[in-house]
């Protein structure tokens, strides 16, 4: 029923070195949703979301049998141009990196890098993104400074704004409130819930309330094997598996 | 008995203190030595004349530096332009390119590189470098040179800096978070354009530092240029023009400095020269270099 | 395929060129000095000291110098030694880390590691001037021991830094004193790094040339005692290539070998011993 879906996964293992890390996922991802990926520490759920773009291959010693098709496409098709799929996906991860160098040239870095050299569309863009993430009123004054003197919570709005710039259809988060303050999180959250609309949205989070909160649909993944995935909903409401049932109350975290 | 242990304790601790400071002191005592010794050549010629002059007359009294010093500064500024493209590329590709087992083949000969004494390298210069530009490179550009010139010294120097500012370079690059490449890669950017824009941009700072140490290497290099820059008192106008750098200076007269006045003062003052623009060199680089360890949290 | 591709690819080539082009250099440099110094050596090279008529062209060889260097090396390499211990113990054991002090000593290292040997020579010479002392086996350690103690101490600084504190604390907790604890417990986690250390100190100190060219002399002989001069295997290649004759020169490649052979085992046996301290350090 998902067949016209950005994201199916068939089949996926991953092993770094001899640790079997993600054990034959298939999932298939929902359009314009927000799914959660939950699950325990180390159970492989950073490591499921770095397949989808590839970020994967800089690990050493990673070996990946199966297939993730996005848009039909299999990413680890050595055919495949790996950032045209990364182009397609905007990344948060746990705490903002923001480029060294300036908040314009951080959002105008993804646009410049794919060839758009317009200073006057530049300028468009960089406007336009920074009001998505909501962070245009508090840096409009000085947007030549230094990325990095942003505060955390500024900084991962910037990245935010950086990411959607590329024109993604999909974005990641890694935890991304993780490393921010109660009022920081919620922003992003609220930030998430707004964005819905327009981009499929797949996050991993180690926060059960988070997920409740925002998700529609849930990934629940432990001990690098998928355990349950469906409509948030009907999983935190009437989880199938015992496994599940004990995540969810808290027995096993 | 336990007194004793306590006394004896104490007692070592003011004995290491004392080695250490002492031999911090060492940087003091090496500065005033040699100013102490070149310090009778300033009663007859003016600092600017010693510096900035090129009238060197030994027998007359006239010791004006300044062939020496912008042999010097020549042949060191050749050898970094040729050893940074090399170097930057070939710690770029070391660390984010080449192949784990490659790079572990690879580090020994670079590590055999440095660890060459600078005879060595002096030999190799006088073999090879200098009958090729005498013989190929000088006639091809419509040039006459024996082949002991500026350039000669350069290459040489070049080989011999490679080492250093690769290693510093490898250094600054491991040390950039595999996340902030990662920001750059997920947004769509090529290895090279991350490279290009974050990885380097990131590690100027560090570069920078790798590259002035490698400046301050080649400017005190002793026998290795001596022996393939030609020794001529002459300020030199082209790269195929003999040379005659401040070591080589110190090193070539230190036989005969006894017997003309003054001579062991010029040399002793050409050594500070080298001490002190090193010295500079060395602090600006290390400062770089421990700010980047504490900003990355390393170290 | 897109603009960027290409200059990626470009790049990647000429970083292959760049990195090829070094390994190529180290081995021109080797190639180069065995080529010109095979149809020159003999074993009268090593076995003997200069003949009457050597420098001429007849027999002899340059025994002299490769003892001179290997005693110069030794005699700098321990004396540093035991300079080199109580700095890099005081620095991590007594001191307080991360100090001001410790910082500074530190940077202290750094600076005397840049010296170039030409001045620590020229500095040494003029103390030897004030103490009207002659060129000497004994003065050329000393000033040796001076070039090679930065890099002894920030080797062995290296190694001693990453020994875990809780395996002191548990020296400590058992009525250790920081001296016992220093001698017994550091110096042994210590010791593959440091043998690493002694090892391209004592290669440093055979190779250096510019600072014995005033301390230690030059003669024909094996030196005998301390203050005798000595003859070093750099010097001897720098004064058999300045030789007018030709037979001389040549003689400058087979020395050339001689020390190159010397300095490659040292660089193997340091990499032999140096084990998981493979950090390069100069």
């Amino acid at each position: 029923m998902y067949q016209n879906n950005h994201i199916n996964v068939r089949n996926l293992n991953v092993h770094f070195d001899n640790n079997h890390v993600l054990k034959n996922i298939n999932v298939e991802i929902p359009d314009k949703k927000i799914t959660a990926i939950i699950g325990s520490s180390g159970c492989g759920k950073t490591t499921f979301l770095k397949c989808m773009n590839r970020l994967i291959d800089s690990v050493d010693g990673v070996k990946i049998t199966g297939e993730l098709l996005v848009d039909g496409e299999n990413i680890f098709d050595p055919k495949t141009d790996v950032t045209l799929i990364r182009k397609k996906m905007g990344l948060l991860s746990q705490r903002p990196y923001p480029l060294p160098m300036s908040i314009y040239d951080n959002v105008a870095y993804g646009p410049r890098i794919h060839g758009e050299k317009s200073r006057k569309k530049l300028d468009h863009i960089v406007e336009y993104y920074l009001k998505e993430a909501s962070l245009w009123e508090e840096v409009k004054d000085r947007l030549k400074t230094p990325a990095a003197r942003l505060s955390i919570g500024q900084q991962q709005r910037l990245c935010l704004a950086r990411g959607l710039a590329v024109e993604p259809e999909i974005i990641l988060g890694d935890e991304p409130t993780s490393a921010l303050d109660p009022q920081s999180s919620q922003n992003i959250e609220q930030k998430f819930l707004e964005l819905k609309d327009k981009y499929t949205i797949i996050m991993v989070t180690h926060i059960l309330r988070q997920a409740k909160r925002i998700a529609d649909y849930l990934i629940f993944i432990h001990l690098g094997e998928i355990i349950e995935h469906g409509p948030a909903k009907e999983i935190l409401e009437n989880p199938k598996e015992k496994k599940t049932k004990e995540y969810i109350s808290g027995i096993i975290s | 008995m336990l007194l004793n242990k306590i006394i004896r304790e104490k007692i070592n601790s003011k004995l290491m203190l004392t080695f250490t400071i002492l031999s911090c002191l060492l940087v003091v005592l090496i500065f005033f030595g040699l100013y102490y010794k070149s310090s009778p050549l300033f009663t007859n010629n003016s600092i600017k004349d010693l510096l900035f002059s090129s009238e060197w007359f030994p027998l007359k009294g006239k010791f004006g530096l300044l062939p020496f010093i912008s042999s010097t500064i020549w042949v060191t500024l050749i050898s970094v332009i040729i050893a940074i493209p090399f170097s930057l590329l070939t710690a770029i590709y070391l660390t984010e390119y080449a192949d784990k087992r490659f790079v572990r083949m690879i580090n020994p000969l670079i590590d055999i590189l440095a660890g060459l004494p600078s005879v060595i390298f002096g030999i190799w210069g006088v073999i090879m470098i200098v009958p090729f530009i005498k013989n190929h490179i000088a006639p091809a550009l419509g040039i006459s040179s024996g082949g002991y010139c500026l350039l000669a010294g350069g290459i040489v120097l070049a080989v011999m800096i490679l080492p250093v500012i690769i290693h510093v370079v490898s250094e600054v690059f491991r040390a950039i978070p595999q996340d902030l490449k990662n920001a750059s890669l997920s947004l769509g950017a090529t290895q090279w354009q991350t490279i290009k824009y974050v990885v380097i941009r990131k590690s100027m700072p560090g570069i920078i530092a790798a590259i002035v140490l490698g400046l301050s290497r080649a400017f005190g290099e002793t026998l290795a240029v001596l022996m393939v820059v030609g020794n001529v008192v002459k300020m030199p106008h082209s790269v195929f023009d003999p040379a005659y750098p401040l070591p080589a200076l110190i090193a070539n007269n230190y036989g005969e400095m006894l017997s003309i006045p003054l001579y062991d003062s010029a040399l002793m003052f050409s050594a500070l020269i080298l001490f002190v623009i090193v010295l500079i060199f060395n602090v600006i680089s290390r400062i770089i270099l421990v700010r980047i360890e504490r900003s990355l949290g390393i170290g | 395929m897109d603009k960027r591709k290409i200059e990626e690819s470009i790049f990647k080539i000429l970083m292959r060129v760049a990195t090829l082009s070094i390994v190529i250099s180290l081995a021109v440099i080797l190639i180069s000095i065995i080529y010109k110094a095979i149809p020159v050596m003999n074993w009268g090279m090593i076995s003997q000291t200069p003949q009457g008529g050597f420098y001429l062209g007849e027999n002899g060889g340059v025994l002299n110098a490769i003892l001179g260097s290997l005693y110069l090396a030794t005699g700098a390499t321990i004396l540093a030694l035991m300079l080199s211990f109580p700095i890099v113990f005081y620095i991590n054991i007594y001191a307080k880390k991360g100090s001001w002090f410790v910082h500074t000593v530190r940077l202290c290292f750094d600076i005397l590691w840049g010296i170039p040997s030409i001045v620590y020579g020229a500095f040494g010479f003029s103390i030897m001037i004030l103490l009207g002392m002659r060129t000497s086996l004994f003065a050329g350690i000393i000033v040796i021991a001076l070039v090679i103690l930065p890099i002894i101490v920030r080797a062995l600084d290296e190694v001693v830094r990453m020994i875990p504190q809780g395996l002191l604390d548990a020296s400590y907790s058992l009525g250790a004193t920081k001296t016992q604890t220093s001698v017994k417990i550091v110096t042994r986690q210590a010791l593959p790094g440091l043998i690493t250390a002694i090892l391209i100190a004592f290669g440093r100190g055979i190779g250096d040339a510019a600072a014995v060219l005033f301390t230690t002399g030059y003669t024909d002989n094996v030196p005998t005692s301390l203050f005798d001069s000595a003859a070093t295997l750099p010097l001897a290649i720098f004064f058999q290539l300045g030789s007018p004759v030709e037979a001389v020169q040549n003689r400058a490649f087979a020395s050339a070998l001689i020390l190159t052979i010397i300095i490659l085992s040292i660089s193997i046996l340091a990499r032999y011993f140096s084990g998981k301290y493979n950090k390069f350090k100069v």
